[in-house]
């Protein structure tokens, strides 16, 4: 897939700008970003509560938000998750990139490691993608189909806890709890699965940046208007 | 005398008046959440079924369990239950001891087989062929299987017997195993805590043996009547939860104003018992009416989850070293910030000498 699409690039003369991340991609993936910084601030305060509060009982709500706020970015974050993989069906060939991986192809294997080799500064030689580089692909599969089914499942399964047996949740994730039977240790993973997310989203951030300063290609526009710009007319192939 | 007896004739046979027994019916089945036309259906099957021996068996415990089921809040369930109970097979509750005791074992199989109760109080360790947990010259583990052969449904009272509880704790050197991993062609009860309530017990015993089936259980297998719900959605200081209102200190003002204790480590929000509604020694008190967080003995390695005082609980990192899940998640952002500066470093370092070496290599040139 990835590599018949850069056969076809490298017949081209000019590398112009080419349109890769369509509209619901990018849609996706601000409103999935939003949904994760929200979901790991809340996350961390059920986890951590906020210093006790006096009064009434009645007078405050506070925790009680927490939950709510956490549990609707959770439903954002979950059908945005869903309707990713259902564009990754009907989206351009760069749209499958996030959820398949070419792990029968060895040439992709070989672009990974010349990718992990650039990353230790062991080659200087900077390769050209039109989509992810395979690396990154290997990154964000693991981040977005990997940990985001896994938060999805032990989230709702959690949440049936407070919906209580023979709910959509229950029904749905409780067989969470047949694999983990302590919900002691589901909230656990769960809470980890947040640290995940946190360390994700500083290599994210600094990645992109970087490709913008050291690299042969763009990075922050182009999920901003979709388009993957080079910085040369050389091959596509590390150089 | 009838060829088999009611469970009704043995009660009577141990002086409880029908007055008694009626109002034992009823109130099981409040206790159970059933209709109020189930009180009648109770006495009528405790009045015409044959009585379901039942034999209870104790492997590696601590009798925390019959202790707890004997204090039944209301000494009518207690003494109906005892005279149910006493007349097969309880090492501690009946007179007979020795080779007398153990006779009752086969007895009951031979006249009794695949119709009786098995109640199992601890559970085998399997290690060493079960050598360490011997009774009547006989690892335990065989005994269990033995009688589980011939037994109609397995009831696992406590933790030992469901999940495994401290004798299973890490590093479990006698292999501690709960009897749903060592008998596997028999339905199993499962009625965790450590111990469980004693109205718990007895209405599922009742349950058991007056309608002959399973009462319904959650995918765990526990019954949905009592662990349907956690400790948390029935708690009466979940308000305090929900406002924010938290006991920071054992001895701070929350503590004395009765807030929420999820922040000392109360374990209610992942425990599933009955505690919250029924309470403990006649509806006397609960661990957290008392002031205490809960730990969750009702719940799968609650024993091995770190500490009771925090509601962040710990995970191996590696080998058998252990650390709180706030660390390990802390240690891998940090680590994350520094690679990345490390890093943008490395990058403004390489791009600074590949220039200079290009330049070096066309000057040469």
């Amino acid at each position: 897939m990835a590599t018949t699409s850069e056969s076809a690039i490298e017949r081209k003369e000019s590398q112009g700008p080419i349109y890769v991340y369509e509209v619901p991609v990018r849609v996706w993936h601000w409103v999935h970003a939003i949904a994760i910084v929200v979901l790991c601030v809340t996350g961390y305060f059920i986890a951590h509560p906020l210093p006790s509060l006096g009064g009434e009982a009645s007078d405050h709500f506070v925790m009680g938000t927490f939950r709510l706020v956490h549990f609707i970015s959770a439903m954002v974050f979950a059908i945005g998750l869903l309707v990713r993989f259902y564009w990754a069906i009907v989206g351009n060939e760069y749209s499958r990139e996030l959820v398949v991986l070419p792990v029968w192809s060895g040439d992709w294997w070989k672009r990974v490691w010349h990718e992990v080799k650039f990353y230790s500064f062991l080659t200087r030689k900077a390769s050209k993608n039109v989509g992810h580089n395979p690396l990154a692909q290997l990154s964000l599969w693991v981040i977005n189909v990997f940990l985001g089914i896994f938060m999805v499942c032990t989230g709702f399964a959690l949440y049936s806890q407070g919906t209580g047996a023979g709910s959509w949740a229950d029904i749905m994730f409780g067989w969470v709890f047949v694999i983990e039977p302590s919900s002691q240790a589901v909230r656990m993973w769960h809470y980890i699965g947040m640290w995940v997310w946190v360390f994700f989203v500083i290599t994210h951030i600094y990645v992109i940046l970087r490709l913008d300063f050291a690299s042969r290609q763009n990075g922050v526009s182009g999920m901003i208007d979709g388009y993957r710009r080079f910085k040369d007319d050389g091959p596509m192939s590390p150089q | 005398m009838p060829a088999k007896e009611t469970f009704y004739d043995v009660m009577r046979k141990h002086g409880i008046t029908r007055r008694s027994f009626l109002k034992f019916c009823s109130l099981t089945a409040a206790g159970l959440g059933l209709g109020p036309e189930f009180a009648g259906k109770l006495a009528h099957a405790l009045e015409n079924k044959p009585r379901t021996p039942v034999i209870w068996l104790h492997g590696l415990e601590c009798t925390c369990c019959s202790e707890s089921f004997i204090r039944s809040g209301n000494p009518l369930a207690g003494d109906v239950i005892l005279s149910m109970i006493s007349l097969d097979y309880s090492d501690t509750l009946m007179a007979a001891a020795g080779h007398q005791a153990e006779e009752l074992l086969e007895q009951t199989i031979e006249k009794y087989d695949g119709e009786y109760i098995l109640a199992c109080e601890g559970n085998p360790p399997l290690n060493e062929d079960g050598m360490y947990c011997i009774q009547g010259g006989k690892p335990y583990v065989e005994k269990l299987r033995h009688m589980a052969d011939h037994c109609k449904a397995i009831i696992a009272w406590g933790s030992c017997a469901s999940w495994g509880c401290v004798q299973a704790a890490k590093p479990n050197p006698t292999q501690a195993t709960p009897i749903h991993k060592v008998i596997l062609d028999k339905p199993i009860v499962k009625v965790p805590g450590c111990p469980p309530i004693a109205e718990v017990m007895t209405g599922v015993i009742t349950y058991m043996v007056a309608f002959d089936r399973l009462p319904p259980l959650d995918r765990q297998g526990r019954p949905k009547m009592f662990y349907g719900q956690r400790l948390h959605d029935k708690c009466y200081r979940r308000p305090h939860f929900d406002a924010g209102q938290f006991v920071e200190a054992f001895d701070d003002e929350g503590a004395r104003k009765g807030y929420c204790l999820y922040k000392v480590g109360c374990k209610g929000p992942t425990t599933y018992n009955a505690c919250s509604t029924i309470e403990w020694n006649g509806g006397l008190s609960w661990p957290v009416k008392s002031g205490h967080g809960c730990l969750g003995c009702a719940e799968d390695n609650f024993w091995d989850k770190g500490s009771f005082y925090s509601a962040v609980t710990n995970l191996k990192v590696a080998g058998n070293v252990e650390a709180n899940a706030e660390k390990v998640g802390a240690t891998l952002a940090t680590a994350a910030a520094i690679g990345v500066a490390a890093h943008a470093a490395g990058t403004v370092i390489s791009k600074a000498t590949g220039k200079k070496s290009k330049q070096a290599e066309e000057v040469s040139e």
